[in-house]
Order: C-alpha cells, then structure tokens, then sequence
C-alpha cells in the first residue's frame, strides 16, 4: 500500500505515514476513523486523497499537515517525525513548511487580495509591505496581478481560490494540502485551479496533496489514493472502474 | 499580525462601531456619574470650604455639621478666646428662615452671621458688590446660585427688598459662593443683624470660627480647646469630612450613584461581551485558518489585546470627552457650578474599562483557542 506507480523522475519521500489510526468519542462510543494507515506521498507528484464523505480522508489529511493528532502511529513530513515536536515547534513547523487551501478558502473580508495572500510571511515576522510585494509577484504568477487590492467580496469564487493559492505558496512551502479546491467552482473554474495547482504546486522538491471528490479533475492527477471507511483500498494513477 | 487584527476588526464597521459605543457609553456613565457623585457629595464641606480664614470651627459638643448644629451660649466665645494659641475667634451664626419674594412666594433661605467687625464667614469673593454694604442698614448678601433661584427672569437681585422672617431686608450685593448641597438660596449679613432675622431660642451662636496663632497647628489647637473649654473643635479639613461623611452616611445617594455606576459597568460588559463574541464568531474560519498556517495561540492572544486595545482606546476616549462636554455643557448651570473632573474618576474608568474588555475578550478568546485548526477542515 506504500508504494504506487513510480513517476518518471527520482521521487523524495515528503510524507510518510506508519500506522495511522485515529479515534474519536462520540458519548460513551469510541469511533475509530482511520485503521494503521501505511502511506508514502512522493514530492513531485500531484496526490488526490479521494473518497465517500465519512471516509477519513479529512481526518488523514488533518493529521498529514500536523493539525491533528493521530490516536497511534508515525507522520514523517520531509523527514522530520512532526508528532515528536513540541507544540510551538510544530506551529512554526507548519509555518515553514506547509501550505494550506481551504475549501471555503478562508481569506480575512477585510484585508485586500494581496495582504490575504501575505499572511503567511507577515506570521513568519517579515515586513508587512515586503511581504505585501512577494504576495503580489505570487498574484501575477497566478494571472490575478489585476486584482491585488480588491477586497475578497469583490472577486470571484476563482479569483478568490487563486488568492488562497497564492497564500498557500507564496512562503514556499514544500508541503501543499488542499481541501477540495474545486468544490465551489464551476467545471471550467475547477479545471483551470487544478491546471495551476499542477503548474505551481508540484516540483521536484515539492509535494501537492488534494483532498477531493470531484470527478471533473480526476485526470488531472498523477496519483490517485482512494480511502474507504478509513482505509486506503486504491493506490493508482487512475480512478478504478467501480468509482 | 497586529496590523490584520486590527484591518480585521475595524472592516467589520457594525461590530467595531457597537464595541466602540459600547465602551464608550459605559465610560460616559461610569466618569460622569462619579463625577457628579463626588462632586455632589463635596458640596456638604461647601459651607467650610465657604470661609477659607477660619482655621478651627468649634461647635457644641453634639453639632455634627454647619447644618446639623446645635446653639451655643455666648459666653463660649470668651472661653475660646482665652485658649493659647488662638489667634482670633468670631461669632458664626447659622439658621434657616423663610423669605417672602416680590412676587409673593415664600423661599426657604440659609442666613448666615458673619462677625461684625471683620466680616469673618464671607466667601472670599464678591460676584457684584462689596462686602462693605454689610455695614449698611439691613443689608443683606446673597449667594449668586441663590439669585438664580430667587430672581429666575434675570431680575437684577441689588437693591430688591426681602421680607425676612417677617422683617426688612435688601440685597446689596450677590457672592461669589460654592453652592450647598441643597443649593439652597444663603443670605449673609452681619452677625447682630442675624440675631434679628432669626429669632429663637437663648443661644444662638452656631459656631466659634478660630484662627491659629503662628507656629500653632490647627490639629494641636482643637485638642487644646476641647481639653480647656468642653467644647467641640475641628480643622477646616476635619470639619469638611465631616459634612461629606454626613451627606455619605445619611442619604440614599452613595447608593443610587453605585447603582448606576453598576449598571454602566454591566451595561458595558453586556454590549461589549456580546459583540466581541459575535465577531469572534463571524471570523472564527479565519482564525482557524490561521492557526492552520502556523500562527501561535501567544500571537492569537495578541492580535485580540490589540483589538480590545484599539477598542477601549477610542470608546474610553469618547466617553471621557462625552463627560468632560458634559461638565463644560453644563458649566453655566447653577446646579453645577465649580463642578470639575477629579483626576480619580478618569482612573477608576480606566480601571473598569480594562476589566470589561480582559472579561470580554478572555471570553471571546476562548472560542478562538479552543477552536482546533483541523475545524478548518470540517
């Protein structure tokens, strides 16, 4: 289960999972999510996490990106055993090392697209106008250079999910989590995130994992891993044929 | 991440605006309630405050206030006199009376005896006139609160003609006074004439007004007297507790301002408490999301100070204003005259302002970090 189909470079090992479970209490009930999750994703590759709503597949990529601790089991992110570090550690772990889009993408109302797109730097301690100008040269990477001082209610849901990408990368982080990126888009919107992620988010030392269930993309993927009632029951680069 | 806290509560213009009003309000309350409760209560030491010569007022042994006096023999006078260390001792005479306007309605007045001779229990200044129309016949000075309630259409007091206890009296000059805690209209006129004016039982003499001899402390002095004449001496300072401490122990007022300023408090928190936790509420995604991405609960904790911060600055600012525009507003007003801000006050605000906004926020606060960043995923 630990290995998938070997893309045609050299793949570094950027999260490694041993033995994940997960429970959680419901009243008197405990509820096991996740059941000794074995997993290798590869940087240079762009992982899709997919699966039935009730799967774990949030819960596992919670506990990959290290906000959520596993009930059992080792999560390695680039080497580094992140459930061995200290509280602050592993904050300023995520800090360094992580990017994060949201489904809801989560940008603050009341901050333009580009100072959203700066709060991972501003957190990091830099300047707050040199973070701003990083932020806006990651914005017109992404073609949204036009839109770094509209406030987020005044873009588009795709324009919005860029300005979350463009947080998410603009601290280059190695790690790239998102959570269903395309849910509130509209196939064409979804499509064009997904060719961006691709183009942006996976590079050799970089790896890209995408929760989601949307079908559109599914081709899109250089990998596909399919979670079933918390447990990993396809490892490919397609979608198998019963899906 | 200060400059976000601060972008991300003053975007949300409905909530900044409510925590501002909120805060605002409960300092307007809070300072100008205390404000005129302090001021309200120092109005019982206004008749001491009124006759700033006299070092050492000695009474009856049973007098509690200038108001609250019981009549001494005149024979007091001489036994005060022949104390070491007194300077000089006058007569003081207090006592209610009634005053028939010229418009034929009847006005309960303070009459006052100052000493013949030297005037000794005037305020210290004259708003119109001299005290030297005191030697006049039936001469009578008001206080200037008084005319305003004596004389509402801006009547010009000199030179009206009272009926006094059922005798004549004309005023010939209005004093500059502190009002009294019932702002009750005061009319001074020399001691002999008092006698008068306010006939009643065999001994009239309120008070014994007493200035120290050089190098005397008016402390020393009052024990001194007590011991050798049996009487009841107190400093200036002494005596004006006193009245506070009456006014304190006496009324309902104490109480009532308490209540109030209770009540701006719990208004205050109220307010606040409710639209901090809305906002927390409205952008508790967001501060998931930014634990997510690696901002610390020290630095979660910091951008809400610096949004409590900001809101108390401005809302305690509005308040303190709000009440300094008060006072000044009112300035004119009799009721209010010499009314000022004790510097205590605005401190005591602050003090209250700060605890409403650590409750709130610590409140507010706790969704935030008890909010797991994994929520942000859900």
């Amino acid at each position: 289960m630990s290995t998938g189909p070997a893309p045609e470079h050299e793949a570094i090992a950027a999260i490694s999972t041993r033995g994940v479970t997960r429970d959680f209490k419901a009243g008197q009930q405990t509820i096991t999510v996740l059941h000794g999750i074995d997993l290798d994703i590869r940087a240079g590759e762009l992982t899709y996490l997919v699966g039935e709503s009730g799967s774990g597949k949030t819960t596992l990529i919670s506990i990959m990106c290290g906000i959520l601790w596993p009930t059992q089991g080792e999560v390695k992110v680039f080497g580094t055993d992140i459930y061995s570090l200290t509280d602050t550690n592993l904050v300023e772990f995520r800090l360094q090392n992580i990017g994060f889009i949201f489904q809801q993408y989560n940008l603050i109302p009341s901050i333009d697209a580009a100072s959203n797109a700066a709060v991972p730097l501003i957190a990091q301690g830099m300047d707050r106008l040199e973070a701003r100008e990083r932020a806006v040269a990651m914005m017109e990477k992404l073609n949204i250079g036009d839109q770094v001082d509209k406030l987020p209610n005044q873009l588009s849901g795709g324009q919005q999910q860029r300005v979350a990408i463009s947080r998410a990368l603009v601290h280059e982080p190695r790690l790239v989590v998102c959570d269903e990126p395309t849910a509130a888009l509209d196939a064409g919107s979804g499509r064009r995130v997904m060719d961006l992620l691709r183009d942006v988010a996976v590079a050799e030392d970089r790896a890209c994992i995408i929760v989601t269930h949307d079908n559109r993309v599914f081709d899109l993927a250089d990998r596909i891993l399919v979670l079933e009632d918390g447990k990993i029951t396809h490892d490919g680069t397609d979608m198998p044929e019963d899906h | 991440m200060l400059w976000i806290a601060i972008r991300m509560l003053t975007g949300d213009a409905q909530k900044f605006y409510g925590l501002v009003f909120g805060i605002a309000f409960s300092t307007l309350l809070i300072t100008q309630q205390l404000t005129i409760f302090v001021n309200l209560i120092e109005r019982g030491a206004s008749a001491v405050y009124n006759v700033p010569s006299a070092d050492v007022w000695v009474m009856d042994p049973v007098s509690r206030t200038t108001d609250v006096n019981f009549p001494m023999p005149a024979t007091a006078l001489d036994k005060v006199r022949s104390v070491p260390g007194v300077e000089w001792a006058v007569p003081h005479l207090r006592a209610g009376a009634s005053v028939r306007t010229g418009d034929g309605d009847l006005e309960g007045v303070s009459v006052i005896g100052v000493d013949d001779a030297t005037l000794i229990g005037m305020p210290r200044r004259m708003a119109a006139g001299s005290t030297d129309v005191l030697s006049r016949p039936d001469s009578v000075i008001i206080d200037d609160v008084g005319t305003t309630r004596m004389f509402e259409g801006g009547q010009d007091p000199i030179g009206q003609r009272l009926e006094l206890n059922d005798q004549r009296a004309v005023i010939r000059g209005v004093a500059d006074a502190i009002p009294s805690f019932t702002s009750q209209v005061t009319l001074y006129t020399k001691y002999s004439n008092a006698l008068n004016y306010v006939p009643g039982t065999r001994n009239r003499m309120s008070f014994v007004l007493v200035g120290s001899a050089d190098g005397i402390a008016p402390e020393v002095l009052t024990q001194r007297i007590e011991e050798e004449t049996g009487l009841r001496a107190r400093t200036r300072d002494q005596f004006a507790r006193d009245g506070v401490d009456f006014i304190i122990q006496n009324t309902g007022i104490p109480l009532n301002f308490g209540i109030t300023v209770l009540l701006g408090f719990i208004v205050g928190v109220a307010i606040v408490g409710l639209t901090f936790s809305l906002f927390i509420r409205d952008n508790i995604k967001q501060f998931g999301a930014l634990k997510a991405i690696g901002v610390t609960n020290s630095k979660i904790r910091g951008m809400v100070a610096a949004q409590a911060g900001l809101v108390g600055l401005i809302g305690y600012g509005l308040g303190v204003l709000g009440t300094v525009g008060f006072i000044w507003g009112f300035s004119s007003n009799p009721t209010f005259k010499g009314f000022y801000i004790p510097w205590q006050v605005p401190l005591i605000s602050l003090g209250a302002v700060t605890v409403i906004l650590a409750l709130t926020g610590w409140l507010a606060l706790r969704n935030v970090l008890k909010t797991e960043p994994a929520a942000v995923f859900r």
